[in-house]
């Protein structure tokens, strides 16, 4: 068990001490400028750091700076501090990835392949090194054995730990045909031997791909941070605008008022720096980073962080029925008894007829009976002869002494009642319609020639599942639940978990055409799959989760794929999706209010000696004009630091309509972001003045 | 600030509401040839331009063509009122028999006109002739507000749910802009103008004998004054209705034969802003969603009417210099009260305070005061409703794609906000559109700025301004606040026809136009291509209060922290000192 397995199970600190001291070093080499460029907002802080540091030596070398050398000294500290801190942020953000990609690197183990001339146990064979594997090549491999690469399974069957990739020890099944035919690069086959044609090049193995996900080492910025990053950059340009024209705009007032002289490049440096969108420009790439890695801990790996981005988007779900809305098969619900019968007769035949019946369903009725009624489990004397369930009959049950017991599809059991020579009365035929109708299964039990009732056998719709779906209904996500049951027990399904649509006797032609159709209309869909006939689909659909127990068609198909192979895990991933966002969105609101405030601190400082006058804009009644400028670069600086575990954790998500969450967040992170630098710089400048520091 | 004051600025507002509704129907249905009684009579009319012109009514442009065709006809017109200018001597229509207009002021004027701009270096009623004034300057009035229009459909159209890239044709919009919604509103303002008192003439000039004789330069003795008239009235009607502002006379709006009693004030103040505020219900009936309209009209209303009180507030205060000399300056039944420098006295600093507003927040730029003399504070206001892009309201078409420009980028933000990658009116907004919406709203400020601080270091472009310190600064940032935004109107105080400031301002008027028509064409082109989504309850909805006031929060934040540095040096300081004495 890794660190990836079940990073829940015991839950990581935000910052452990080993992240933080590599993260520590990482800061300063991300201070090398062909890194820094890719930020347009925090590679303008860093040229304005080395400016102000070479106005710093200048001012030391001639004695005549622009402000006192001690001053400019302190300002160029906390630039650079303010690059240190943006970098530290990013750096913390890939440092708790790459513990997790550690992991996995030990997984990828040199390994000696066994290279098969053709795709038959019997060919001719040869020893490569895995690295080697193009795809296409076929290896065998045997108990003990890692294999080499991601690959399809084209002979044998063997069992596999894959705990190494998706922490889950159990080990799986993996044979050719079907679904259950994708074996990955790193995991160990535990019994028998597999021949396997190799899918992926060296290098693009999903354990590659992974490692350099959890890494961030090949994250590429998504449309959206694009689009964010222009923004800012504009906002940078224009901030460079005000403060730029600030210098003429001194001289003339200079000039005009006779006093005072022009403003000095330190302070304006200064002003730059606190008006330019540093907060979320520092945060943005960490927040990023971030949500990959939350997608990671929820054991889901997504192929980009695009797919990320549009899970936040998405308005339709399209879920399959077992295992997401129901409980994974039908229960036995209710024992109907026919005239004449007590139900707990009835019980007793059916937990009679089921002993021996180790599907789901048999034991359901077991379960049922002995709670009901009592019954406990027996052990059958010798002399029972259990007759198994056959597509042929569409029945199983037993025979013990004279007693012939059966429980099977209401047109078998009628068969077996008519040739024991009674019939099935027509009350019961009515009852098992009922049941039917009710959207449940009906399940006939009979006894010789007589025939008991009828039990019914229900999905199971999970708990809680209807809350969620009211909850996602609130955030304007539609539920469509995709089922292979008849419409009629899909409605009564669908009406019971409280999804708004369903897709009855679904194929996966008409999955296909059901998620055009919502695309069609402008609706962004989100599946899960696992077959490969789930794969058009898959496809097709804007965000597509494969199961990672499924097959290389589906896995390659999705844009992410669920180590946990569970379909209700769709849901956190929207939400994971949406807390990006939001996070992004929140940091960049606040970013922008806090210049209020930097403005009503550093204007009356920069020009209090031309006109005394503007010292009415001052406020916050700073100590003195050195101090107000310092506190809001300090300010600057430090916001950056206090919001890092925000921008690792995400901002709190609750689900709400979009105008509620919009109120919300508008309150806290704008009128929030507009009030809270006049108290930060105030009790910064409080700081200074009492340790006198200026 | 007096009751009478506040209720003249709630009947203003609500008459200006009242107006704005049924007209934003009307121009709605005009633009699609389909307006009541208007539509029939020009129908025909319309469709033999096309005929003359080569038109073909059906096309669909893309928007590299839309935006080529409004460059290549807004270039002609600039020509040909350049040629009309230099060739005034040689045409009909010139009683006053007055000289070609010098090259160098007359591209300032072809430039200021066909930019909806209407920056006068020049006297009109002394330097152009009818002919000039009606078929040159009153043509571009009419042209350069329906090309704002026009590009305004365009990008209505791109926003609507009907895609595939297409936004209807350039010439058609350019056409009925002009023939069915301006050409008949004017006739309209025109006819209730003249039959208040505004002149509409091709007499020539008016003489009157002075009641105090005076001497001119030489000695000689003056008992009668010569005034110039014309077709005033028409002039003004689409002057005020097609946010343009270049006057008749040089005093515009000041000048009692274009503005005579405080009614015709009120209606040629309600014209300012009637055409972009009608346009706003236009907007929200081409989007199919009224309420799109109603939330931007609300979002411009709570940005002016608060700006409309400080300015109103700001001169009925009056100066506290003169009020150090005991001087009364309290409203009264004798006076009007607060500021009267530089103000008409039949219309007084209540008239004048909502004018100002009114004219800086669209951008018209006519003036019935000078501006010049506001309280600093007073000047403060409309300054700044220039420098917010002239958005509120703004040109016809121009100010409301420049505020869609702002209602991108607050989607962008509180789209991310709920969770969504953002969205309007269900189309994505994306890397593209925040950089083109970033380049025309950046394009201005930069010019505004960067004029502004060229002009404080070249010192023949600083002497020009005529007052020192503070004052002589908020001159210079007022001269590129009107230009860059296309406003026009003028502080005074500067000499604006220096070689410096002719080009200056040719090119923030320039930029200040083109610099945000065509990415605004590009993001209508791009948008026409996505196709919309349908809202949900997680989609962010971009009408009501709370939208209406982030797009509030996002054009006061971006105008506030991109000019208060400049303002504090400029009116802000002037008040301050003007206080501390």
């Amino acid at each position: 068990m890794d660190a990836l397995a079940h990073p829940s199970a015991h839950a990581q600190p935000l910052l452990p001490g080993a992240v933080v001291r590599t993260a520590t070093l990482d800061a300063l080499r991300k201070l090398d400028p062909r890194l820094m460029v890719r930020n347009p907002v925090m590679f303008t802080v860093e040229v304005g750091s080395a400016f102000t540091t070479a106005l710093f030596l200048h001012a030391v070398v001639t004695g005549r700076g622009d402000a006192p050398a001690g001053f400019i000294l302190a300002v160029a500290a906390w630039l650079w501090f303010t690059v240190l801190f943006a970098n530290f942020a990013e750096a913390v953000a890939e440092g708790r990835g790459k513990a997790q990609a550690d992991t996995l690197r030990r997984a990828r183990r040199e390994v000696v392949a066994t290279r098969l001339s053709a795709p038959s146990r019997d060919a001719p064979r040869e020893d490569v090194p895995a690295a080697r594997l193009r795809r296409g090549d076929v290896v065998w491999i045997e108990a003990g054995q890692i294999v080499p690469g991601d690959g399809e399974v084209v002979e044998g069957i063997a069992s596999v730990d894959e705990s190494a990739i998706t922490g889950e020890s159990a080990p799986v099944i993996r044979e050719s045909g079907g679904d259950r035919s994708a074996v990955t690069g790193g995991t160990r086959v535990l019994s028998d031997w597999l021949v396997v044609r190799i899918t992926a090049e060296p290098g693009q193995s999903f354990l590659d791909r992974m490692i350099g996900l959890v890494e961030g080492a090949k994250r590429q910025k998504t449309p959206n941070e694009i689009a964010l990053d222009i923004l800012l950059a504009a906002l940078t340009l224009v901030f460079l605008l005000a403060t730029a024209t600030l210098l003429p705009f001194s001289v003339h007032a200079v000039r005009a008022a006779g006093a005072g002289a022009p403003v000095g490049l330190t302070v304006l440096v200064a002003l730059l720096v606190c008006l330019i969108p540093t907060t979320i420009g520092a945060l943005l790439s960490a927040i990023g980073i971030a949500g990959m890695d939350r997608m990671i801990r929820a054991n889901v790996i997504a192929t980009s962080g695009r797919a990320v981005e549009a899970a936040g988007d998405v308005d339709v779900l399209l879920l399959d029925k077992t295992g997401t809305i129901t409980l994974g098969n039908r229960q036995a619900a209710a024992f109907l008894p026919a005239d004449g019968v007590t139900e707990r007769a009835l019980a007793d035949a059916a937990q009679l007829a089921s002993l021996a019946d180790e599907t789901p369903e048999g034991r359901s009725i077991v379960v049922l009976a002995k709670e009901r009624h009592g019954l406990r489990g027996r052990t059958l004397e010798s002399g029972a002869v259990f007759v198994p369930f056959a597509a042929q009959t569409r029945m199983s049950g037993v025979d013990l002494g004279g007693r012939r017991v059966r429980k099977g599809a209401q047109d078998a059991i009628a068969r077996f009642v008519a040739a024991e020579g009674g019939r099935v009365p027509d009350e019961v035929r009515l009852i098992a319609e009922g049941v039917a109708r009710g959207g449940a299964t009906p399940l006939v039990v009979a006894e010789g020639d007589r025939a008991l009732g009828v039990v019914e056998l229900k999905d199971v719709v999970k708990g809680g599942i209807k809350e969620k779906f009211a909850e996602l209904r609130r955030m304007g996500i539609r539920t469509v639940m995709v089922t292979g049951d008849n419409a009629l027990t899909a409605a009564s399904i669908a009406a019971e978990a409280g999804v708004d649509e369903f897709l009855a006797e679904a194929t996966p032609e008409m999955k296909l055409a059901h998620i055009r159709a919502w695309q069609a209309k402008g609706h962004l869909v989100a599946m899960t799959g696992d077959g490969t006939n789930d794969a058009p689909a898959l496809a097709q659909a804007d965000v597509a989760v494969a199961m990672h127990t499924g097959t290389q068609a589906a896995k390659e198909a999705g844009n992410m794929v669920d180590l946990d192979s569970n379909p209700t895990k769709l849901i956190q991933i929207v939400e994971i999706g949406k807390q990006l966002l939001m996070t992004r969105g929140a940091l960049t609101t606040f970013s922008i209010a806090n210049d209020v405030a930097k403005y009503f601190a550093i204007i009356p400082a920069a020009f209090g000696a031309t006109y005394p006058v503007l010292g009415a804009l001052d406020v916050m009644r700073l100590h003195s004009p050195a101090s107000a400028i310092l506190s809001a670069v300090i300010f600057n600086a430090l916001v950056i630091v206090a919001l890092i575990p925000l921008a690792l954790r995400g901002i709190a998500y609750r689900p709400a309509p979009a105008s509620t969450i919009l109120a919300r967040h508008a309150l806290l992170y704008g009128v929030g972001g507009l009030a809270l630098p006049f108290a930060g710089i105030k009790l910064i400048d409080l700081a200074l003045a009492a340790l006198r520091l200026v | 600030m007096t009751a009478a004051a506040y209720a003249e600025i709630a009947v203003f507002f609500a008459a200006l509401t009242a107006l704005a509704v049924p007209l934003g129907g009307f121009i709605a249905r005009a633009l699609a040839g389909e307006a009541p009684l208007v539509g029939r009579v020009l129908g025909p009319l319309e469709r033999a331009l096309y005929r003359v012109a080569g038109v073909d009514p059906a096309e669909e442009m893309s928007w590299r063509r839309y935006a080529a065709s409004v460059l290549v006809f807004n270039a002609a017109g600039l020509l040909l009122l350049y040629a009309l200018q230099r060739l005034q001597p040689a045409l009909p229509l010139n009683p006053g028999r007055l000289a070609a207009v010098p090259g160098g002021v007359a591209i300032n004027t072809a430039v200021s006109f066909v930019t909806n701009t209407d920056w006068q270096a020049y006297a009109g009623e002394s330097t152009l002739s009818p002919l000039v004034q009606m078929a040159g300057l009153a043509v571009q009035n009419f042209l350069s507000a329906a090309t704002g229009l026009a590009v305004l459909a365009a990008l209505a159209r791109g926003l609507g749910q009907r895609s595939k890239g297409a936004l209807g044709s350039f010439w058609v919009d350019l056409t009925r802009g002009t023939l069915h919604v301006l050409l008949p509103l004017s006739m309209a303002l025109a006819l209730l103008l003249a039959g208040l008192g505004v002149v509409q003439s091709f007499g020539g000039e008016g003489r009157w004998p002075l009641r105090e004789p005076a001497r001119d330069a030489s000695g000689r003795p003056v008992t009668e004054q010569v005034v110039p008239v014309g077709p005033v009235a028409s002039q003004v009607a689409i002057k005020q209705l097609g946010t343009n502002g270049g006057g008749y006379y040089a005093a515009n709006s000041a000048h009692p034969y274009e503005n005579p009693t405080p009614l015709t004030n009120l209606a040629e103040a309600l014209a300012i802003l009637l055409v972009p505020a009608a346009l706003c219900f236009t907007f929200g009936g081409w989007v199919g969603d009224r309420r799109q309209g109603w939330t931007v009209y609300a979002a411009m209303l709570a940005i002016l009417v608060p700006l409309t009180i400080a300015t109103v507030a700001a001169e009925q205060a009056g100066n506290p210099a003169l009020a150090a000399l005991g001087v009364d300056q309290r409203p009264g039944p004798l006076q009007a009260g607060g500021n009267m420098e530089g103000k008409e006295a039949r219309l007084g600093p209540v008239d004048a305070g909502i004018w100002a507003a009114a004219t800086t927040a669209a951008s018209n730029g006519s003036v019935d005061a000078q501006h010049d003399s506001l309280t600093p504070l007073g000047g403060l206001w409309p300054m700044w409703l220039m420098q917010l892009g002239e958005i509120v309201f703004g040109g016809v078409g121009s100010g409301l794609y420049g505020m869609l420009l702002f209602v991108i980028v607050a989607v962008f933000v509180s789209g991310l906000m709920v969770g969504r990658t953002p969205e309007y009116l269900g189309k994505k907004i994306e890397a593209r559109e925040i950089k083109l919406a970033s380049v025309a709203i950046l394009l201005p400020s930069a010019v505004v700025l960067g004029g502004t601080a060229l002009a404080c270091l070249v010192p023949a472009a600083a002497a020009a301004a005529g007052n020192p310190g503070p004052h002589g600064f908020s001159e210079i940032l007022y001269a590129f606040s009107s230009t860059a935004n296309n406003n026009g109107s003028a502080f005074g105080g500067l000499t604006a026809d220096g070689p410096f400031w002719r080009r200056a301002t040719n090119v923030a008027m320039l930029v200040g136009r083109y610099g945000v028509l065509v990415p605004v064409l590009a993001i209508a082109g791009g948008l026409a291509r996505k196709r919309a989504a349908p809202p949900s309850a997680g989609t962010l909805p971009t009408h009501g209060p709370l939208f209406a006031g982030l797009l509030v929060a996002t054009v006061l934040l971006v105008g506030a922290l991109t000019f208060l540095p400049a303002l504090a040096l400029g009116p802000v300081v002037e008040h301050l000192q003007l206080h501390a004495r």
